[in-house]
């Protein structure tokens, strides 16, 4: 099925959940790692659950922050 | 790496900045980075400090990933982000070196320390061998050197 991640098209398997997705793209240290999935922000502890659809747009967004 | 910002952006940032006191104030940078490896910021992104403290910043995901669309949109390439210490110098704290975690952003942090006088720098910070180096930038603001 088709999918875009960061805006690019990619080819993957029906049924494949957003934490496969993380280890396909090979994100680097997911845990500062926000996922959206068509605007909606996935919990961490959905990943390995949730399933991708066709046509989704998946969003990874790397924790900014600090501190003085 | 020399890194470009415009004179109005810079206002912007500390404009911004200040209104933003007591909080740490945050946003990102977009550009592009030049051939001849000069890194030009293009857009500034002022976003909400999700922390609301003089202490720390997060920036708000979802303005986050609105603001990552928008570069998308205008062909701009994420460079970075900004963020204010409100009381402290313009250098990295051990709290922002351990959460950069993207080697090619540069990270800029403008001192408000004297509000009569802030102080931008720009930041590479990158993991080797498991420890984090830092190394500043040399910034320059609509094109003059920042000191």
């Amino acid at each position: 099925m088709k999918i875009t991640v960061a805006g690019e098209n990619r080819e993957v398997r029906e049924g494949m959940t957003v934490a496969e997705l993380i280890e396909m793209e090979k994100v680097e240290t997911p845990e500062y790692v926000t996922v959206s999935v068509n605007e909606e922000f996935i919990d961490h502890d959905s990943f390995q659950e949730r399933i991708l659809k066709e046509g989704d747009e998946v969003e990874f967004l790397y924790f900014m922050g600090g501190g003085r | 790496m020399k890194v470009i910002i415009s004179e109005e952006d810079y206002r912007a940032v500390v404009q911004y900045a200040l209104s933003q006191r007591p909080d740490e104030a945050c946003g990102l940078i977009a550009g592009n980075d030049r051939e001849d490896g000069v890194r030009v910021i293009r857009k500034v992104y002022l976003m909400t400090n999700t922390d609301h403290t003089s202490e720390h910043f997060s920036i708000d995901p979802r303005e986050q990933l609105q603001a990552v669309k928008d570069m998308r949109r205008n062909g701009l390439k994420p460079l970075g982000n900004w963020h204010s210490h409100p009381e402290t110098p313009s250098r990295p704290s051990e709290e922002d070196i351990r959460l950069a975690n993207d080697h090619s952003a540069s990270y800029l942090i403008l001192s408000l320390a004297d509000e009569h006088r802030p102080v931008l720098n720009a930041f590479h910070i990158e993991t080797a061998d498991g420890r984090k180096t830092v190394r500043k930038e040399e910034l320059l603001i609509g094109g003059t050197e920042n000191g």
